[in-house]
């Protein structure tokens, strides 16, 4: 198979598995003790009600239906009514997910290259005082729940020094440094509930490279170890650690939903948890649905960056 | 492969005299916080759920060691009680998703052709759904409760745990060992049981540790969103959650929870370390 066959191969996979994802959020929100009808009228319940509200939503459609319509609405950007307040949950959606995309975004732009730096510098002497030290810290920080950094960070720099804001609502009013104020916190936790694993990847993905034959080579030949490192190892290194990087901004999903809670962030992790409580099913389906399909395309890119790294592949006819 | 010659309590003398202190340390700090578990009505002060003083967040004195909490509440009772709920419900998702997960994995290794390929397939669908959301969706579905937290957290371990167990399995069944033991004539139960099972066993019991540490982290994370386990109970996460408060008044009694949990999920992971590494076994991937 040639590289493009077999990119368009995982590519046809991802949108399967899309698809998948898509039923499984619809058939698990909605087998529910009780349908919808009965979340929207609780106590006022009855017979006449639950079949008036039932037609008006069309619950009384089986079960696959019900799911084309449901997702045909969804491409096309049309996510429904929340049932709590009866509000478009689009034009919410749209505000929350770019709060939340600036929060991941920004974290990404911190964690991603201190993790590499971290890596290489733990790879350049495995077993060395730095490396040690880089490895236990890691191996300490992936014990953490994610929410542990956060109420320290919130402890030290909101409660008792008073620096920065510990709730980080926004206001329409707020120019780039009031963002800022209100970002550094929730995002110096959540580069916490990222790093570490990335680190930890990357640095095993370097070794791997380093035991490798043309390594033993230019280190026989008498090439010095950093520029072995810099010139030799890393650009072999690269397609695993892209593929390290992509797999690991998957973890920004629960910290975000975590960090968002915690500071009162307005973004779409906190919106679904709100959801959830509230049993507010279409809000909690867009969610998940935004949520599953980022994760499930970071995994594809982070397989067809792997693939296109790999020199066996790529020059292949 | 049995190595006969070696007793089960001569292995663990050596291993015992292999700790170095930092593990040593790690291992006897799990030690003490699962008597806390079992023993935690003996050994807490007060019930749980006694309000002792109206004065939220006092500080610790003498009679509350550790300061009350929002409710005027003993935080140093309410600990103990919350590590024997995290614990032990961390520990039971762990024991089911290793038997359904080990047993699945091992089966389709065992197996092999269609079987693995289609067990392996669906494995990988659900591989594809981040674990958080797909516990978020049951939960919005069936609310929270003891039963549900255990099995949707304990099937969403299950599909990680399937995937070590059945890489595992699939490097032995190659050896040579077990060709012999085909041509012998023994059936795939007893080779699973005899051959495989003792020369995965280091490698799953470090699985199992990394399994435990992932259902503290991730039923605390559940319950700090107020959507794991339901007042009147508590665990470590909903006293995060509880306590956030006290922060404004200028008390610690939130970071007591929060610092349990990260002591108990990094002396697991230690000790995790150390097996893996004086074993010289490998995990099939690092996630």
């Amino acid at each position: 198979m040639s590289l493009w066959e077999i990119v368009r191969h995982r590519l046809v996979l991802g949108v399967g598995t899309l698809l998948f994802v898509s039923v499984l959020v619809f058939v698990g929100t909605e087998i529910l003790p009780g349908d919808v009808a009965h979340a929207i009228l609780g106590q006022n319940a009855t017979p006449e009600l639950l079949d008036q509200v039932r037609e008006r939503l069309g619950l009384n459609e089986p079960l696959h239906v019900r799911y084309f319509v449901w997702l045909t609405n969804f491409v096309s950007g049309d996510f429904g009514a929340s049932l709590a307040n009866g509000a478009d949950i689009g034009t919410e959606v749209g505000r929350r997910a770019s709060n939340t995309l600036l929060l991941a975004l920004s974290t990404a732009v911190i964690a991603v290259p201190l993790a590499i730096a971290l890596g290489l510098a733990a790879a350049v002497k495995p077993g060395g005082l730095v490396d040690r030290a880089i490895t236990s810290t890691s191996l300490m920080l992936i014990s953490f729940p994610d929410f542990l950094v956060a109420v320290v960070l919130v402890t030290i720099f909101a409660i008792k020094l008073r620096w920065l804001p510990a709730i980080a609502s926004i206001r329409p009013s707020y120019d780039v440094f009031d963002w800022i104020r209100v970002l550094i916190l929730p995002v110096t936790a959540l580069t916490f509930t990222i790093l570490a694993h990335m680190v930890r990847m990357t640095r095993s993905a370097v070794l791997n490279v380093l035991s490798s034959p043309a390594i033993e080579m230019a280190i026989l030949k008498g090439v010095p170890r950093r520029r072995l490192l810099l010139r030799h190892a890393l650009p072999n290194a690269l397609g695993p650690i892209v593929n390290v990087v992509a797999l690991n901004l998957a973890y920004l999903i629960s910290g975000v939903v975590v960090i968002e809670t915690l500071f009162n962030f307005p973004g779409l992790g906190r919106y679904m948890v709100e959801a959830v409580t509230n049993r507010d099913v279409p809000i909690v389906q867009t969610c998940a649905m935004i949520f599953c399909s980022f994760y499930v395309l970071l995994n594809m890119t982070a397989d067809i960056l792997s693939i296109m790294a790999n020199p066996r592949v790529r020059y292949k006819k | 492969m049995i190595v006969e010659n070696r007793t089960w309590t001569g292995e663990l003398r050596e291993a015992v005299s292999d700790l170095t202190p930092g593990v040593a340390l790690c291992v006897v700090f799990l030690i003490t916080m699962f008597f806390v578990a079992m023993f935690a009505p003996w050994i807490a002060p007060y019930n749980e759920a006694a309000i002792l003083t109206n004065e939220s967040f006092s500080p610790p004195n003498a009679e509350m060691w550790l300061g009350s909490d929002y409710l005027g509440r003993d935080v140093l009772s309410r600990l103990i009680y919350g590590v024997r709920v995290t614990l032990s419900l961390s520990l039971i998702i762990t024991l089911l998703s290793f038997f359904s997960g080990v047993g699945l994995g091992f089966l389709a290794a065992a197996f092999g052709g269609r079987t693995d390929m289609w067990m392996s397939r669906i494995n990988d669908a659900m591989l594809s759904f981040p674990s958080l959301m797909l516990a978020l969706i049951v939960i919005n579905s069936l609310g929270s409760s003891f039963v549900v937290l255990v099995f949707t957290l304990a099937f969403i371990d299950m599909t990680r745990v399937f995937r070590v167990a059945r890489a595992l399995a699939v490097n032995i069944m190659v050896m040579d060992y077990v060709e012999a033991a085909v041509v012998r004539g023994e059936g795939k139960g007893w080779i699973v049981w005899h051959e495989v099972l003792p020369n995965t066993l280091t490698p799953l019991a470090a699985e199992f540790g990394i399994r435990f540490t992932y259902a503290i982290l991730f039923i605390s994370a559940l319950s700090f969103l107020g959507l794991g386990v339901q007042p009147p109970q508590s665990d470590l996460g909903v006293m995060v959650k509880e306590n956030m408060q006290a922060l404004l008044y200028g008390e610690y009694t939130t970071l007591y929870p929060a610092f349990g949990i990260a002591f108990i999920a990094i002396s697991m992971n230690v000790f995790v370390d150390w097996l893996l590494q004086r074993s010289n076994a490998k995990l099939p991937d690092e996630i």
